[in-house]
């Protein structure tokens, strides 16, 4: 008897019944690009450090790799990581001081913060290429 | 835990006493990344190309070379705590949680050493 407090107790419904919406997508795409950057980005962050260190040989492999054209789709995708993760963590900052949880406020930034990420992205790689 | 009585079934369950110190550690970092890859993307932006080396003689100097120090530190302990947290929600089987973190540390020190160790052997010479 001990238990019956526990048994056929209504569950809470989980992800899959819900309707997807902005919040939700700008959700797991801040904990998907900073599970990428952890990976991807620290990785090629120590190999790029790892040849600086071992000496010229070591980086001009380095370089051909960053250079072709998979090696740019990576770095590519490491800076995109990068400016979504920011963009929604900082959405993250004012979140924990109790702002912007209005429902239409919440909405609006939970699309801008993907949009901010790709412009950023998209800024960082023309200042690069055309300067 | 037992289950006969009302206090052995919530024995053990609650607040593990330490979660609001992750959850800062984890803004604090953010912090420290936000301005340490930020000051990272404007160096690369700002060196005139990415030959050798130019690479090595900006990262060898003084305060770039504490930055990308901090800047590894800074990184490495965020993607620890931040990776925590997902192995914590998606790997349910206690025994494998467990297997996951205890790997993910030491993947995380081992790659913060070896990078620290590349920036110290970068900065004062040997290379």
């Amino acid at each position: 008897m001990a238990q019956a407090g526990t048994r056929n107790r209504p569950l809470s419904p989980h992800l899959t019944i819900w309707r997807w919406g902005p919040a939700m997508a700008v959700s797991i795409l801040h904990r998907v690009s900073g599970n990428g950057l952890a990976v991807a980005g620290l990785g090629v962050l120590l190999w790029w450090l790892g040849a600086l260190a071992s000496g010229p040989a070591a980086y001009a492999a380095f370089s051909a790799h960053a250079s072709a054209w998979y090696g740019m789709a990576v770095l590519i995708g490491i800076s995109w990581t990068f400016f979504n993760h920011m963009a929604s963590g900082i959405r993250h900052f004012v979140l924990d001081i109790g702002a912007g949880y209005e429902l239409n406020r919440n909405a609006l930034w939970s699309i801008l913060t993907p949009v901010i990420g790709i412009l950023l992205t998209a800024a960082f790689w023309a200042a690069l290429l055309l300067r | 835990m037992g289950n006969g009585t009302s206090i052995g079934r919530v024995r053990g369950l609650g607040s593990a006493k330490s979660g609001s110190h992750h959850w800062l550690l984890q803004r604090f970092t953010a912090i420290g990344n936000l301005l340490l890859v930020l000051w990272f993307i404007v160096s690369l932006l700002m060196l005139p190309n990415f030959q050798y080396e130019t690479v090595r003689e900006w990262i060898a100097r003084p305060v770039p070379a504490t930055a990308m120090a901090l800047l590894i530190v800074s990184t490495f302990w965020h993607a620890r705590l931040g990776m925590q947290v997902m192995l914590e929600d998606y790997v349910h089987e206690h025994a494998n949680k467990f297997a996951c973190i205890a790997a993910l540390n030491l993947v995380a020190f081992a790659g913060a050493g070896f990078g620290l160790f590349c920036v110290i052997r970068l900065a004062l010479g040997g290379a």
